[in-house]
């Protein structure tokens, strides 16, 4: 399909900007010589242009999206109904406090409910993503040290089976990563945990659920031990919609915590964004709080020891709105029974591909589960890559893949509670087709897919010859 | 496969040809297949100093990043910067690919022939 | 409260139906499949919040806080966020699902739409900039000024050069992501509103670990500073140039491209993203081709497919910490891919004139208003030249920000030294300006 720039004639437009009702003026400086090559392109051109490529795009409205980590739920639509109020989207970030009331109130709103489902004293919503919320973490724990002298602990022990974003957060926070094994099943090892804490351990960031999906029965023991070296527990909430009125982090031992309102309160993700990816403490960690904060309508204020701003405001705002509506939406009976359910479709979905497909750890699972097709690959030739391109034919967005890394050729699948027990049965069949198809004619899967608007893509050429812009 | 009998390797995949005090080092046709298609070559500067057993370099893949462990410590005096335009010389002939030019060479890793190299990828 | 009979909203599986996959899988019940998880880890009872309630109930109660904010008429304050008209298209497209509820776009054969679109988003800002090449959006202006300043950090070269002009909510960013990075951040101080450019020299002359030195164009007082001798002297000490850009001031004004800076971020709000009290917005962030490898973030890239045909893929993900993990350039993930769609909608609609036109209605608004208010007596703070944005001085600037609140009018902001920095769009009709100016004459 045709790039925008293509379609675009000279002297072609919209009209959107009146005249100039004052003398025209320009500063008198050095001006730009150069012309922007922006598209020249009438309304209607411009609105096929985007619905084409709309009608490339697969969103969960498209079909089931069950891609593990990311908690592709349902994005409900009064969500963006109350996100799109004048009363919300006109307000200027800087308007005095007086005449914020109503936001703030929400914020303040948002931040008890969330406090509530976490068990912690205190959210800070200046993380604009996950990442974001996990570096915020960090640097509530570095604050923390740094404030008691303590300037010796500068290591951050994180699983293997960790998202890469953990090391690479503890990295921007200037720590260094000390990775531990997971046990044979896939939790923290409890001895190389031991060997691993001291005098330099500032934190744990721990998954729990973990990413392959199992709930770390001793986490109690775990977070016991990095508190008695001198450490602090970081709970990386990715996985939060497993566990949301059942479990919460601050009971079973953390500090500190970031949840992703784009994954667990159903807000969407846009093709990658925005997120949002508020940060939650416990009360001794409140000093060290990121941004201005405006509590009972009064005037902002910073805390004492605040380390700073993570975004230029308040972070991101709309984001909240869609996931306080959320909440109220949910309540206290919702909260926990979409967590059940996430669990419920995920187990189901285990339960019958597992014959075909050996899960990586077979035993009760959270809200997502692991395939290993280690085996399959071996044997038949045909990857986890080939099985998830073979589930673009179906219109099925594949599972994660690749991922956790301590899982070979690996498969990582998270319905969510918003699916129909139809669809999952839809999916397990697609699933056990592509298997006798792996077992009849497996050069048939790795030329997957076949019905979508490209084929696969060649991966090395776009890094090996990189072309980030049109070239006009 | 290809084991160049002039060559000295490591269990971590370089190949190290040493002559007048001067180490040439590279990665093996082992590791560039295991490795797949490189994308491209992050290699020290001239003047910096290795050290045996660490890593002074790394390759991508598209969806893989590995470090290249130095076999010998000193100092760096020439790296190969047609590697940095074109990663895929590195596929095309691992041995003709190399990296970086050690010399004032202090120290070594412990270092295999191309039969004792060949053998122990077969094990792997 | 919600009737009975619906489970729980969005769960579409009735009660019914969750109790026959539980047994059918081999559990009794909810707790039964729960029951691996340790006891004192769980949650005793009911959570501390209301129950939950129908859409209706929730609509009212969100509408009853919006209405509890002031929602301006007029509006004459920026000082980083800005009041520019959203074209009719931005919404319409970008709320189509597709685009709103799809994730990153791994799976490249069934987001070939994201990916464009995005590449599309590149295109324009590396044109808009000047740059080389540009990534696919940051969470903010702010955070993207300290990745960017992030990107020279190396073994040699650690500490971070601000200029006293940039707004203080960027610097605070910039510092505490140097609190984390275990850089050093230095503010280069200002003469008359701009940068003092002997102390900046002398500065970055003294110190052979500059990694960087970072300036806003305009300048928090609004002022465009001559960015080119900036550019000059930081260069001369062998130190990176980065630029804070408004982007719609870059309708007008000389580009960082030209100018020839290292790097070039800025605040994308004012690409048809509304107000929003602060966020999202969308951190804008391009570079000079050299430092392709050191940007952070998602970068979209052309290729082809098996067939042959022109697709577009994420690409040097080798940076990312996915694969790269504790050595990434950022930990950056989740970007604001939907505020970079539509920017890019904002800008295929306005077009190069539109462009154009649009900084220079700024521009000219804001010196009518400029010399409005100094026929008042509100004189212009300093001598620079600027583009939508200046600072006068007034003799009582809550009262007369009280007057004009009372009507319904956002003035400037206030600043420490008590003098207010006025901001103009085009959205300030000349009427709207001559009720600003009149306001403040009945006030003094």
């Amino acid at each position: 399909m045709k790039l925008i720039f293509e379609k675009s004639i000279p002297g072609r437009g919209q009209q959107i900007f009146p005249a100039c009702d004052v003398p025209e003026v320009l500063p008198k400086v050095e001006l730009r010589k150069s012309v922007a090559h922006l598209p020249e392109i009438s309304e209607n051109e411009m609105g096929r242009h985007y619905t084409a490529l709309a009608k490339r795009a697969h969103g969960v409205n498209d079909g089931f999206y069950p891609l593990g980590s990311c908690t592709m739920k349902h994005n409900p639509r009064i969500n963006e109904k109350m996100a799109s109020l004048p009363g919300f989207t006109k307000l200027h970030p800087l308007q005095p406090a007086c005449s914020v009331k109503g936001a703030n109130e929400l914020i303040t709103g948002l931040e008890k409910a969330l406090c509530e489902i976490t068990g912690m004293d205190g959210v800070t919503f200046q993380p604009a993503a996950g990442a974001h919320g996990e570096f915020t973490g960090l640097l509530f724990i570095k604050s923390y040290h740094e404030s008691r002298g303590d300037h010796e602990r500068n290591e951050i022990i994180v699983p293997d089976s960790a998202h890469g974003t953990n090391p690479a957060s503890a990295t921007m926070a200037g720590y260094k990563t000390v990775e531990i094994k997971s046990n044979d099943k896939g939790m923290v090892d409890i001895e190389s945990l031991k060997a691993h804490l001291g005098p330099k351990t500032a934190g744990l960031m721990l998954t729990n659920p973990n990413t392959v999906g199992l709930f770390d029965e001793n986490i109690m023991e775990i977070t016991k031990l990095v508190h008695e070296a001198g450490g602090l527990c970081y709970y990386d909430g990715a996985n939060l919609n497993a566990v949301m009125g059942v479990v919460r982090p601050a009971d079973i031992g953390f500090d500190v915590i970031h949840m992703n309102l784009h994954k667990t309160f159903s807000t969407p993700h846009g093709g990658g964004g925005p997120g949002s990816g508020p940060c939650g403490y416990k009360a001794f960690l409140a000093p060290f709080a990121p941004g201005l904060v405006s509590r009972d309508g009064g005037e902002y204020t910073r805390a004492e020891k605040s380390f700073g701003n993570m975004t230029g405001f308040y972070g991101n705002f709309l984001v909240m709105v869609k996931a306080y509506t959320y909440i109220l939406t949910l309540g206290k009976e919702g909260i926990p029974a979409a967590a059940k359910n996430a669990v419920l479709n995920a187990n189901y979905m285990q339960e019958k591909l597992k014959d075909l497909y050996p899960v990586a750890y077979d035993t009760t699972c959270m809200h997502e589960f692991v395939l290993c097709l280690e085996e399959i690959h071996k044997n038949d030739k045909v990857s986890a890559l080939d099985v998830a391109k073979a589930l673009l034919d179906y219109g099925i967005h594949p599972p994660t893949m690749y991922f956790p890394l301590i899982v070979h050729e690996a498969l990582m699948i998270e319905p969510t509670e918003t699916e129909t027990k139809e669809t999952l049965d839809e999916a397990i069949t697609a699933f056990r087709e592509i298997y006798e198809q792996i077992k009849n004619a497996p050069e048939a899967v790795c030329a997957c897919p076949q019905t979508t608007p490209v084929l696969r893509l060649d991966e090395v050429k776009a890094a090996r010859e990189p072309v980030l812009k049109y070239q006009f | 496969m290809n084991y160049p009998s002039e060559l000295k390797y490591t269990r971590d995949d370089e190949w190290l040809l040493e002559e007048d005090g001067v180490a040439t080092v590279g990665i093996s046709d082992y590791a560039q297949h295991e490795l797949g298609d490189l994308v491209f070559v992050n290699l020290p500067e001239v003047g910096d100093e290795v050290v045996a057993g660490e890593a002074f370099a790394d390759v991508e893949s598209v969806k893989a990043v590995a470090d290249v462990i130095s076999p010998v410590s000193g100092e760096v005096l020439e790296i190969n910067e047609d590697l940095l335009d074109d990663a895929a010389l590195i596929n095309e002939d691992a041995y003709a690919a190399w990296f970086v030019k050690v010399g004032n060479v202090t120290d070594k890793e412990e270092l295999l022939s191309a039969d004792e190299y060949e053998a122990y990828n077969e094990t792997r | 409260m919600i009737k009975e009979e619906i489970v729980a909203t969005y769960i579409p599986n009735t009660r019914e139906e969750q109790l026959a996959m539980l047994n059918e899988i081999g559990y009794k019940d909810f707790d039964d499949l729960f029951k691996h998880i340790p006891a004192d880890a769980k949650v005793k009872g009911e959570l501390n919040l209301p129950s939950g309630k129908s859409e209706l109930e929730v609509d009212a109660i969100v509408q009853g806080l919006a209405n509890k904010n002031v929602v301006f008429r007029s509006i004459f304050r920026g000082a980083g966020a800005y009041n520019h008209y959203v074209p009719a298209t931005v919404d319409a497209i970008a709320n189509k699902e597709e685009f709103l509820t799809a994730y990153t776009p791994y799976q490249a054969e069934i987001s070939q739409g994201i990916l464009q679109s995005i590449f599309e988003y590149q295109t324009m800002v590396a044109e808009l900039t000047g740059m080389d090449i540009a990534n696919a959006s940051m969470y903010d202006g702010a955070s993207a000024a300290a990745e960017a300043c992030n990107m020279f950090k190396d073994r040699k070269h650690s500490t971070i050069y601000v200029s006293d002009a940039v707004d203080k909510r960027i610097l605070k960013v910039i510092e505490t992501y140097s609190f984390g990075r275990n850089t050093k951040v230095c503010v280069v101080p200002s003469k008359d509103g701009v940068t003092d450019k002997a102390a900046l020299k002398e500065m970055l002359e003294a110190d052979a670990e500059s990694a960087c030195f970072l300036m806003q164009y305009p300048n928090f007082n609004g002022i465009v500073e001559n960015a080119d001798e900036l550019c000059q002297i930081t260069h001369d000490a062998d130190t990176k140039f980065i630029m804070y850009v408004q982007p719609l001031a870059l309708g007008a004004l000389k580009t960082p491209g030209e100018i020839g800076a290292d790097v070039c971020v800025g605040e994308g709000q004012p690409l048809g993203l509304g107000l929003e009290f602060g966020g999202p917005y969308l951190g804008l962030l391009a570079a000079n081709a050299k430092f392709m490898r050191q940007i952070p973030g998602r970068l979209i890239g052309e290729t082809v497919d098996s067939k042959g045909d022109r697709g577009f893929v994420l690409t040097l993900q080798a940076r990312e910490q996915h694969i790269r993990r504790e050595k990434a350039s950022s930990n950056i993930c989740s970007n604001e891919a939907l505020c970079a769609l539509r920017a890019g909608i904002y800008l295929a609609t306005i077009g190069p004139k539109g462009l154009k036109d649009v900084a220079t209605l700024c521009s000219s608004k804001a010196h009518y208003l400029a010399e409005e208010l100094g026929k008042v007596g509100l004189k212009l703070a300093y001598d620079g030249e600027f583009w939508n944005e200046f600072v006068t001085t007034c003799p009582d600037a809550d009262k007369l920000l009280k007057a004009l609140g009372d009507k319904g009018i956002l003035g400037g902001l206030k600043l420490e030294d008590g003098n207010i920095l006025w901001a103009c769009t085009e959205m300030n009709t000349k009427a709207d300006i001559d009720e600003v100016v009149a306001i403040a004459k009945e006030v003094f």
